[in-house]
């Protein structure tokens, strides 16, 4: 019987079977960043086991409020940092370097095709972009992953993801994965890995893919995952050059964790994207999902652009196609986040970090912030976000604010026009 | 063994996130105990009140579909260990709640949704108390009892065993 590529890795990477049906994984990578780290350090240092398995495959990041905001984030920040040096923990990005880890560590070249990546942050699923196996986790597992280098899963199911036709102008995966959610369901995916398949995949950028991937916890899925190809080669190109002569030998070795042509799918769901309209979120659940012009008139106080689902260099070149040469509406706030120091600096390269600030918008450092209602935009009760964020959860991003997510031209479009607008005849 | 059950509260709604369970914006803590006061802060549910004696009193949590959905931060389960709960019963859970559950030793048990109506509908004066070596879970009030059997995978029971995922994984890795 043929094997899923979520099997294949599950079986290169098995420790234990603890039970039937039950996995213990070696894990390649294991991050960590301050909100779910610190107790797990304070807990291993109390019981007199600090130690970590491998300080070199352990990737530290500050990201989620940072620069710090006060003594109690301060104190997060503090505690990592101590720990990262104590440790000897190399890949360790502190304030000047630092980035939101989903979409800092893919830069950074850490994810390769085959690799387990456990992380403290439900978002962790992102890497599966690259054919990795990668999972949200708690802070309990992050423990031991950073103790023992091993991780408990149940065996994985995979549900096939197939996503056919050509993306539409105006169309991105933000509204392909954001559609993929409303048909699934809030928990469609549960206890899944999401393994996205076909010609919209293959043509996708690895941005795009990370985007599609990021956004699987929303239906409750373990892990997105892509079968890696010549575009995953050529992006991990600068960092795998030394493991292999040619990109052509990179994308044969890659092929040996494709899922075989026998694999068994425990379900299927297919999605033809060329009609696909620009979808945004109307309620408190990520799956409450409408076509753009249903929602078109819903008044806007901000719009927040960043994120680990879209902040990256291909967000800000779609939102600036609109924002450029143009205002944000009177009463509207922009917020601009570039994911990472890298995009930031390829934006202001490419005079776009300058576009978004003569348009209005506020430009902050990397970092989660708004997103999860921590810092840089947090909202006041009635306040609406049009966001590129990937949670739309009652008080998300501020208590009794409510968040529309969408693609980044559907947030540049809300920007300019002040509600909620079909970006689509902007683009003519 | 722990011994696990007492008072219930009923949450009669599907989807309840973590950000409901605990915001985000008590994420800066740095010790479990100091999420206490902010148990299911944000809940989105009629009629629920987070200051109630009610839930000051509960053990036991029962409730709908798809609980803990959304962050993975364990702070949902802490927050629930450190106000004296430490049995979830649910038609279905999240992945990384139900598995940060088991990590700390707690108990997340799913039940038919049929057999989640007939707790809920005992009402006021619930009481749910789990048999861990029968697989039994009863549910009572004044004048009602009710049994049902749950399933628990090995692994998970082994875990609760062990008193979570770290002495387990510390004494066998």
């Amino acid at each position: 019987m043929g094997k899923t590529i979520a099997q294949k890795i599950f079986a290169a990477h098995t420790r234990d079977n603890p039970s039937p049906g039950n996995v213990v994984l070696d894990l390649d990578v294991v991050m960590c960043h301050e909100i779910t780290t610190p107790i797990a350090i304070n807990d291993l240092v109390a019981r007199g086991m600090d130690r970590v398995f491998d300080p070199d495959k352990i990737k530290v990041v500050i990201d989620h409020v940072t620069p710090s905001k006060d003594t109690k984030t301060a104190t997060q920040a503090k505690i990592l940092r101590e720990w990262a040096h104590r440790r000897k923990i190399r890949d360790f990005f502190d304030v000047g370097a630092n980035g939101v880890c989903h979409a800092l560590f893919p830069e950074k070249g850490f994810i390769r095709p085959g690799y387990t990546v456990i992380m403290g942050d439900s978002h962790t699923c992102t890497h599966g972009a690259f054919g990795a196996f990668a999972a949200g986790v708690g802070t309990t597992d992050l423990e031991v992953g950073i103790l023992k280098g091993v991780c408990s899963f149940r065996t994985p199911e995979t549900l096939r993801v197939n996503l056919t036709g050509k993306l539409p102008k105006g169309v991105y995966a933000k509204d392909v994965i954001l559609r993929v959610i409303k048909e699934l369901t809030v928990n469609g995916a549960t206890d899944k890995v999401m393994e996205f398949r076909g010609e919209v995949v293959e043509a996708m950028s690895m941005e795009s893919r990370m985007t599609l991937c990021n956004m699987a916890i929303e239906a409750g899925g373990t892990s997105g995952i892509c079968l890696p190809d010549r575009v995953t080669a050529e992006y991990l190109w600068p960092f795998i050059s030394g493991d292999y002569a040619t990109i052509d030998e990179a994308v044969a070795d890659f092929s040996r964790w494709h899922s075989d042509q026998d694999a068994v799918y425990t379900g299927e769901f297919n999605l033809d994207v060329s009609n696909l309209a620009p979808q945004v979120t109307w309620g408190y659940k990520p799956d409450e999902v409408k076509d753009v012009t249903e929602l078109e008139g819903t008044r806007i106080d901000q719009v927040y652009m960043g994120s680990c689902t879209n902040g990256r260099i291909e967000d800000l070149r779609e939102a600036v196609k609109i924002i450029a040469g143009r205002k944000i509406a009177e009463g509207v706030r922009g917020i601009l986040s570039p994911a990472t120091p890298a995009v930031f600096n390829q934006a202001l390269a490419e005079g776009i970090i300058q576009q978004f600030m003569a348009a209005g918008f506020c430009v902050t450092n990397p970092t989660c912030g708004a997103c999860l209602g921590m810092s840089t935009g947090v909202l006041a009760p009635g306040e609406v976000c049009a966001s590129t964020t990937n949670r739309n959860f009652n008080g998300r991003m501020g208590k009794g604010g409510m968040v529309h997510l969408m693609s980044p031209l559907t947030a540049a479009v809300a920007a300019v026009a002040g509600q909620i607008t079909d970006p689509r005849p902007f683009l003519d | 063994m722990k011994t696990f059950g007492g008072p219930a509260i009923c949450l009669d709604r599907s989807d309840i996130n973590t950000d409901e369970i605990i915001p985000a914006r008590y994420l800066t803590e740095n010790s479990k105990e100091a999420l206490k006061p902010y148990i299911l802060e944000d809940l989105n549910l009629a009629g629920f009140d987070s200051a109630s004696e009610e839930l000051k009193e509960a053990r036991v949590i029962v409730t709908r579909a798809n609980f803990g959905c959304g962050s993975s931060r364990e702070h949902a389960v802490w927050v629930f260990e450190v106000n004296g709960i430490n049995v979830v019963v649910a038609e279905s859970f999240a992945r990384i709640f139900r598995q940060n559950m088991f990590n700390c030793g707690m108990l997340a048990i799913e039940l038919q949704k049929e057999d989640i109506d007939r707790i809920m509908a005992l009402g006021a004066g619930l009481r749910v108390e789990v048999d861990l070596e029968h697989n039994v879970l009863t549910a009572v009030n004044r004048d009602h009892e009710l049994a049902f059997t749950f399933t628990l995978n090995p692994f998970d029971r082994e875990l609760v065993k062990a008193g979570g995922w770290l002495p387990y994984a510390d004494k066998k890795y």
